[in-house]
């Protein structure tokens, strides 16, 4: 990065396929803009995501992760988001203890029917990460 | 692993995608992969030209993966996995990154939609390196069908679904079939007799060789899924044996219980064995287990002595049953928004303020006034009437944000039906605007205006309140900037729609999704309105959205349709992205056990064994899995990290 340009935060998102990469598809579809700092991984449920992707993100030089599923209730595997939310609330606890800003993690619940709430996320996220520079504190050497 | 052969192949999808991203530039990186062996830049993929150069640049490179570069995987991904199958290789080695939806179209800054569009397309080629090739799982079809739900639109798909020759389990949770159709006097825009219509259709059920009716029933569990669910009825005991009652009557002329009627709507009372209707199917009667004083001989078993028939048996139980069918139609209806909501115009609390549907019943000749319209207060002919429209709909701030749609219709038929029973009386609406529709409709509300003389004013009503007898209607008549006063002897609400108690109860049961309103979710709201998102159930009637009778009729015909081409199929593919445990990894943790929500998983040997039946590849025991030792199949955590690393490369 070169000093004359402006810091943009690199994201990793996690979106369930049901609601939440539905709800980004929308957002598409709807044509409204947000900023191209997320980089969508599609998963097949919240519950599928190892709180080690997460670490591994921030290991591999994200400055934010950002894991969005369906609203509590909604899961399409019946509980899969439940499970999330309990794991991610460790990863929020986990980050806090070794000294990376929690808000750095960030969880939503998008449906399918909010693609004005995906790109809202995303707007907000990366408005709240600038202001904390870039993440160095886990990321690998090798990846700098 | 042998180094694969991919091929990239990246659309520009008109302008849609080339306008905001380099599309050359996408190319030109993706060639740059080592895995990649070919990369190919076309206007529209999608196109016929565009999926023979795919098919064509597979045989002719021997590539054994495809990445397509394009729009979202719910629009092209089974067209271009066909395209790789047509090619020779597996089609699950065939992938989607998707770079308009998640990009193009929302990026306008060309430099970085492109850098963006990039870090998708490498990603998925990461991805799709560790793709396996699988077959899809052929599972038989159960040849059988559930609707749930027994009003118009049950009855309807149930009817159709049977005349193609395939059994039907039609539930309702009702002691009758008929559904709120039943209730209604006549019908708009031709003033048919609502029962006239819909009781031979009852029959036709209740007759049909292929139809299983299950009333007084609940769907309490399902399991399973496309093709073949397994669902638990719970039917509760209605104490009277359906083929010996003879429905003589002679029980309720000496049960002492008496309790509202709810099939009336409260406007009158039944006894606590009773019939909802004369016409009701199954004809005969049904014991209150709640009203009644104890179905036992020694506190009462008056109903027991006087049946002739020998029908009624205090000793019959619920009982569950278990129905295997294929796919389900979920029409389980509407209730109208609670009046208690509805503070200004007394909350439900002022005598003669009625619902919709309890005019209907004043109305109906077989409801509680003999279809004489008397008021409730004191029985004696309204003579002013006033109709309400659009109560608890289009009110964002306090109420149901939509428009009920069927309502501005109801309410000239009942203006039209209330001239007809009092020919000296004067009626009025109150609307915000009328929404007439539909086939034949603007031409019967302009009647019920200038032919019936009702007083149409536009305009909402502040309040409501008992005064000398009568019912004060405070408005306002917009159009011309007055306030309206009328002291009316009778007020009708129309009130909103809203999702049925059952609807609710059954999405939770179905685990199937909901509009922000509580609708059922249709799968796509144009190309898929009867499809819920789960496979295999589908969706009809007011349960999706207001609806009128033609509307839900043609709705439940097209999910009668779906039904049977879906059980017309011998077999079906079931998706192979299932979970697969490594043996040599796994410790027996039981860890992913706890994890799985469909009880896929047990210990074996001490290693965890997946039950390919039953698992529907969520991934919950993946993310659990301490030792890596369970992966959803071309979803694996190897697989995950290298994508990671991809969003992120600089």
């Amino acid at each position: 990065m070169s000093e004359q340009q402006v810091y943009e935060p690199r994201i990793v998102a996690f979106l369930c396929k049901w609601c939440s990469s539905a709800g980004s598809d929308l957002a598409g579809v709807s044509r409204i803009q947000y900023p191209a700092n997320a980089t969508p991984i599609t998963v097949p449920c919240t519950g599928a995501i190892s709180p080690m992707y997460i670490m591994s993100a921030f290991n591999k030089g994200a400055d934010g992760v950002l894991v969005s599923g369906c609203h509590i209730g909604d899961c399409h595997y019946i509980e899969g988001n439940y499970l999330a939310r309990r794991k991610m609330k460790l990863i929020m606890e986990l980050l806090e203890f070794i000294g990376v800003e929690p808000n750095r993690f960030r969880m939503s619940w998008v449906s399918a029917a909010e693609g004005a709430k995906f790109a809202k996320v995303v707007t907000d996220f990366v408005n709240d990460l600038k202001p904390l520079g870039p993440q160095d504190k886990l990321k690998k050497a090798e990846h700098t | 692993m042998t180094k694969k052969r991919t091929g990239v192949f990246v659309c520009h999808c008109g302008t849609n995608i080339a306008a905001t991203v380099d599309v050359a530039k996408v190319a030109k990186e993706m060639a740059g992969e080592n895995t990649v062996a070919f990369t190919q830049e076309y206007v529209y993929m999608c196109s016929e030209p565009g999926q023979e150069s795919v098919v064509q640049a597979i045989k002719d490179n021997k590539l054994d993966s495809v990445v397509v570069t394009c729009c979202s995987p719910n629009l092209h991904e089974k067209t271009f996995r066909d395209n790789a199958e047509r090619a020779g290789i597996n089609n699950f080695t065939c992938e989607i990154a998707n770079i308009r939806e998640q990009c193009s179209w929302v990026h306008n800054d060309k430099a970085k939609g492109t850098e963006k569009a990039i870090k998708i397309s490498r990603s998925v080629v990461r991805r799709v390196n560790r793709n396996q090739a699988l077959d899809a799982v052929a599972v038989n079809v159960t040849r059988r069908a559930m609707v749930i739900g027994g009003g118009i639109a049950g009855i309807q798909a149930a009817l159709d679904i049977a005349n193609a020759g395939i059994e039907v389990v039609l539930v309702e949770k009702q002691a009758t079939i008929g559904g709120r159709m039943l209730q209604l006097s006549e019908t708009f825009p031709t003033l048919d007799c609502s029962q006239c219509v819909l009781s031979p259709k009852m029959v036709e059920v209740k007759r049909h060789p292929k139809i299983k009716l299950m009333t007084y029933s609940d769907v309490q569990e399902v399991t399973g899924s496309v093709g073949n669910f397994r669902v638990k009825v719970h039917k509760r005991s209605t104490f009277v044996d359906p083929d010996k009652c003879k429905i003589c009557d002679h029980c309720t002329v000496v049960c002492p219980v008496v309790v509202p009627n709810e099939y009336e709507l409260n406007l009158t009372a039944r006894r606590a064995i009773y019939i909802p209707y004369a016409q009701a199917i199954p004809a005969s009667f049904t014991l209150d287990e709640d009203a009644c004083l104890g179905l036992n001989p020694v506190v009462c078993g008056k109903c027991k002595d006087v049946c002739e028939a020998g029908a009624i048996d205090y000793d019959m139980r619920s009982q569950t049953v278990v129905e295997d069918v294929g796919a389900i139609v979920v029409a389980t209806g509407f209730d109208l928004y609670d009046q208690a909501n509805m503070q200004e115009l007394g909350g439900g609390k002022i005598e003669d303020v009625l619902d919709g549907l309890q005019f209907e019943r004043l109305c109906s000749a077989s409801g509680a006034t003999q279809g004489h319209v008397l008021r409730p207060s004191d029985h004696k002919e309204p003579k002013e009437v006033v109709f309400i429209q659009c109560v608890g709909s289009r009110d964002p701030a306090k109420h149901c944000a939509y428009c009920s749609k069927i309502c501005c219709m109801y309410t000239a038929k009942h203006a039209r039906l209330y001239k007809k029973h009092v020919p000296d009386g004067r009626a009025y609406v109150f609307y915000i605007d009328i929404r007439s529709g539909g086939k034949g409709y603007e031409e019967f509300v302009q009647r019920t205006m200038e032919d019936d003389d009702t007083l149409y004013l536009r305009g909402r009503v502040s309040k409501l309140y008992r005064h000398n007898g009568k019912v004060r209607v405070l408005g306002t008549d917009t159009l011309t900037g007055q306030n309206v006063e009328i002291d009316a002897d009778m007020v009708v609400l129309a009130l909103a729609m809203v999702p049925s108690k059952g609807t609710t109860e059954i999405a939770k049961v179905l685990k199937i999704g909901r509009d922000k309103d509580g609708f059922m979710a249709e799968a796509h709201p144009k190309l898929r309105p009867v499809e819920s998102v789960t496979g295999g159930i589908y969706l009809a009637g007011a349960a999706q959205a207001p609806k009128d009778i033609p509307e839900t009729v043609a709705q439940a015909g097209a999910a009668a349709a779906k039904v049977i081409a879906l059980l017309s199929q011998a077999t079906l593919n079931r998706s192979p992205l299932i979970a697969k445990v490594r043996r040599s990894h796994c410790t027996g943790c039981g860890m992913c056990v706890e994890a799985c929500p469909f009880i896929a998983i047990r210990l074996e040997g001490g290693k965890a064994v997946v039950n390919e039946a039953l698992c529907e590849g969520c991934g919950s025991c993946s993310a659990t899995c301490l030792r890596a030792a369970i992966d959803v199949k071309n979803v694996t955590q190897l697989q995950i990290y290298e994508m990671i690393e991809a969003c992120l490369a600089v």
